[in-house]
């Protein structure tokens, strides 16, 4: 049984002001320092010298193509990783088979590789060198430097999430709804897409989210796969970085711009949709 | 109350695995093969490759070895700091009320959604030459630190929070109706509580510490023996060529990770262990 | 629409909950499983159910062999304890969603939905959601969510459990009016025997896996055939092997034919019932249950003379022992040795 909060806390009754206001301070400013300044400087950097600049990096083909890319790759990797995520989490939660430990410590570990580790892994398998380079490269198929090898390293460093994400709400869901559709005459299917989906919803939403957010900003496993080719294959993390080095400041901040401008909404949709811990 | 007819012979039927299960576990491993069995076993398949000896050479070539003690100093440091920060920010943001908490509350995922590279570039234009404040901290390694200080800042205050708000006031109203204050309280009665949350966060900040790549790349000029860590060494190899000396150190950087992982599996484990699971 | 369990056996691990059950419904019949926590009987009806699979056995269902049958398809209404309300849904979907999922036209749908809710009385609440409704009119609901597809068969798995006392003497009697509009056959678990007894035709009294005695309710409470049926279904006092019901003990001012001595230790007072609890001459305690006209004369302390009207002695295994032996009633030892291994 969840134990049941007691609502929102209430604020701390005891305890000299002195203690609340020093904590406060203290967190206030960490976060001040690490956090909010940094992000006030892409917007400030960004305008520095005006808003013609601005205009004219965004509109640079260059940056549309990556922009255009990104949004491309994401769209491909998040279906597949929520359609992955939500069958997962059925199979571990609600079937019993050994080993089913060792498979939810194995859906974790993307969080504990690298981006450079995964970018090197990909270009060990489908490089030149690697295992099916030689495979590819005789049925002139192109993974490493081209678009799919950044679709395969984005669905890799986003994959945990949506299952993290509808596991606990499809255990808090339990199984008598669907044993009661079952028993009412419903298909697997009916049940599935009838009684089971519309429940994890926020799970599966939130999860969405995540990893929508974690594609769009992955940086270092693209960087290495797609060979950084201008106008090609670069996304527009990449791109910024590319801007950076080949010192166009304003071009690397107005990227930068659009993905926090992003990077934003996603919080926003972060907090709308976190799931309540109360049972409500 | 036997019915009439005879009984049917008895059949044992065996509880087995499912077969719809087994197929389940089958598209499981095959999606899970694909995009991250197969990658990695490349990698250590490199890496076994050029045999223990040259493995050994390669991870102890000094530059090396320099950037995989600053990954380990910086990961640990920024662990433990976040253990200590992001629990006073925790307590702050559920215990304390103020005007702009929500907004402050919902800033704490702005690590995980931005990109590191815009992280990277932002800390650049605060503390890097031209920056804000006139301080210069490129090329330094206090620059790694803010960077990965950035990056890991949601992972102890997230695992804390829900554990804060689940805890159930009454238990410090009676420890305090019992004559203990404040800090007592918190270092007798909550904190335990807290602990099994706030190492699993830390672990979480270590693991993506040592990680951690696009923030660091711009602000930390990646000088080796100095600001180099162990993620943008392993890239300096592979741009060089030495795909075998990459997938060495990636394997070290790998059998770390995956050691934190596990032990973060006990934590969670221990963690629950006091509560019923209804 | 009878239904025929045969040598069901079921294991959870080491745990055996059904130990060669065989059982039979006759069509139309309201059958009460009853037996405390761990009996098996919420096993047993899931079995029947098809939402378990027995380790041994069949089951038959209006002459059909449904062992292999999936729930689905295998005719029966179910009714849970926690009502597994289908919460995205309103109260009408609810009730519609077994017809829905057969895609019947939908003018019949909503004439069949509008029925339901009449006959459960949820008129009037069809767009609510089940959060909004109270534990009653959702389990109501439940259950006209499962007689929307006509079941052959309806089973309910306690379904009174999580409600409280009032509203579940209330839905207690509604559901043995509605059984007898309806007549469908019914089986329900529960642990409550005044529940099995209010509303059922028959009775299963099951214990630890195995099916004690069936029978019509005054059958199994006037002609027990075991102590741990004597003793779930009403209170008793034990004397030795000697077993004799509070109400059977009759209390006398003056001593009569087999009686003896008691004293008095306690009077409780509970509006029509009154407890009276007495203490033999050697040592043993029992009580009686009287009324507040017999009680009126006595008081704490007083000695009175008690005598039972009936008393019934099994040994060990439970088997009812002839009447007849030297010792008194009220001083009869434990004559058999209880083998525990």
């Amino acid at each position: 049984m969840r134990k049941r909060s007691k609502g929102p806390a209430a604020p701390i009754s005891r305890g000299s002001g002195a203690g609340k206001y020093g904590l406060r301070t203290i967190a206030l400013a960490y976060l001040a320092l690490i956090l909010v300044l940094p992000v006030g400087m892409v917007f400030y950097r960004t305008f520095e010298n005006g808003l013609r600049p601005v205009l004219q990096a965004l509109t640079d083909p260059m940056a549309l193509h990556a922009l255009y890319l990104t949004v491309v790759i994401a769209a491909i990797a998040v279906p597949l990783n929520t359609v992955f995520g939500v069958f997962c989490a059925l199979l571990l939660v609600r079937r019993a088979f050994p080993g089913k430990r060792f498979l939810s410590v194995l859906v974790d570990v993307p969080f504990a590789v690298s981006p450079v580790v995964v970018g090197l892994s990909l270009v060990l398998v489908y490089g030149r060198t690697g295992w099916l380079g030689g495979w590819l490269a005789e049925n002139g198929m192109r993974v490493i430097f081209a678009w799919p090898s950044m679709v395969l390293a984005t669905i890799f460093v986003s994959l945990p999430f949506v299952v993290r994400e509808v596991v606990p709400v499809l255990q808090e869901f339990g199984v008598e709804q669907d044993q009661a559709a079952h028993t009412l005459g419903a298909t697997t299917w009916q049940t599935f897409w009838r009684i089971t989906l519309p429940a994890i919803r926020g799970g599966v939403t939130y999860g969405v989210v995540l990893t929508t957010a974690r594609a769009l900003g992955e940086f270092g496993a693209v960087s290495i796969v797609s060979g950084k080719i201008a106008g090609q294959t670069s996304t527009l993390t990449v791109h910024v970085e590319e801007r950076f080095q080949q010192f166009d400041l304003v071009g690397a901040y107005t990227s930068s711009l659009v993905l926090a401008v992003i990077a934003l909404v996603i919080v926003l949709g972060m907090t709308l949709l976190r799931p309540k811990e109360a049972g409500s | 109350m036997v019915p009439a007819r005879p009984a049917p012979p008895k059949v044992l039927r065996r509880t087995r695995v499912r077969r719809s299960t087994l197929l389940g576990i089958g598209l499981v491993t095959l999606y899970l093969s694909v995009i991250v069995l197969i990658p990695l076993a490349a990698v250590a398949w490199h890496a076994a490759e050029l045999g223990p000896a040259a493995i050994w050479r390669v991870v102890s070539s000094p530059d090396t070895r320099a950037a995989l003690q600053l990954s380990l100093f910086s990961s640990l440091a920024v662990a433990a700091i976040n253990a200590v920060v992001g629990t006073i920010i925790a307590w702050v943001l559920v215990r304390d009320t103020f005007p702009g908490k929500t907004m402050v509350n919902a800033l704490i995922d702005l690590p995980f959604a931005l990109p590191t590279i815009v992280a990277g570039l932002t800390l650049l234009a605060l503390y890097g030459p031209k920056g804000a404040f006139g301080v210069n901290l490129a090329y330094t390694r206090a620059a790694v630190m803010l960077a990965l200080l950035f990056v890991t800042l949601p992972f102890v205050v997230r695992s804390v929070q829900p554990v804060l708000m689940e805890l159930e006031q009454d238990v410090e109203e009676a420890a305090s109706a019992l004559g203990a204050h404040g800090l007592t309280v918190f270092r007798r009665v909550v904190l335990p509580s807290l602990l099994p949350a706030i190492v699993s966060g830390a672990g979480l900040s270590f693991a993506r510490a040592m990680g951690e790549f696009g923030s660091v790349v711009l602000i930390s000029g990646n000088i080796p023996f100095k600001t180099q860590i162990a993620p943008v060494r392993i890239f300096a190899l592979i741009e060089s060529g030495d795909s075998a000396g990459a997938a060495a150190l990636a394997v070290v950087l790998l059998l770390i990770s995956f050691a934190v992982l596990l032990g973060l599996a006990f934590v969670q484990r221990w963690g629950r262990g006091g509560d019923e699971e209804a | 629409m009878t239904i025929s369990a045969i040598g069901i056996t079921k294991r959870f691990g080491d745990f055996v909950a059904l130990d060669d059950v065989s059982l039979e419904v006759a069509g139309g019949e309201l059958t009460a499983l009853l037996g405390p926590s761990g009996s098996g009987k919420s096993t047993l009806l899931r079995v029947i159910a098809g939402l378990e699979r027995a380790d041994t056995g069949e089951v038959i269902i209006s002459g059909e062999d449904a062992t292999a049958r999936p729930a689905r398809e295998r005719g029966v209404g179910f009714v849970f304890q926690h009502y597994a309300a289908f919460k995205h849904m309103t109260v009408r979907e609810n009730v519609a969603f077994g017809l829905s999922i057969r895609h019947r036209p939908k003018a019949e749908i909503t004439r069949r939905v509008h029925e339901l809710l009449h006959l459960v009385q949820l008129d009037g609440l069809a767009e609510r959601y089940p959060s909004q409704l109270s534990g009653g009119q959702r389990q109501r609901m439940a259950l006209a969510r499962a007689l929307a597809v006509e079941p052959r068969v309806l089973l309910l798995d306690e379904p009174f459990g999580a409600l409280d006392a009032r509203v579940r003497k209330e839905l207690r009697a509604w559901l043995r009016r509605l059984h007898e509009e309806m007549h469908v056959t019914t089986v329900f678990v529960t642990h409550d025997q005044e529940e099995a007894m209010e509303v059922a035709d028959r009775i299963v009294i099951m214990n630890q896996g195995r099916i004690e005695q069936i029978g019509p309710p005054r059958e199994l409470y006037e002609r027990p055939g075991n102590e741990f049926v004597m003793s779930f279904l009403g209170p008793v006092n034990k004397l030795g092997d000697v077993l004799v019901r509070p109400h059977d003990v009759e209390l006398l001012l003056q001593p009569n034919g087999a009686s003896t001595e008691a004293r008095i230790d306690r009077i409780t007072y509970l509006g029509f019932e009154v407890r009276v609890e007495l203490e033999l001459p050697n040592g043993r305690k029992l009580w009686a249950q009287t009324t507040r006209e017999w009680a009126a004369p006595l008081e704490p302390g007083k000695t009175v003379h008690v005598r039972p009207r009936a008393t019934r002695t099994f040994d060990s295994d439970g088997v009812e022992m002839p009447r007849g032996s030297d010792s008194p009633w009220w001083d009869r030892r434990v004559t058999m040795e209880v083998h525990h291994s």
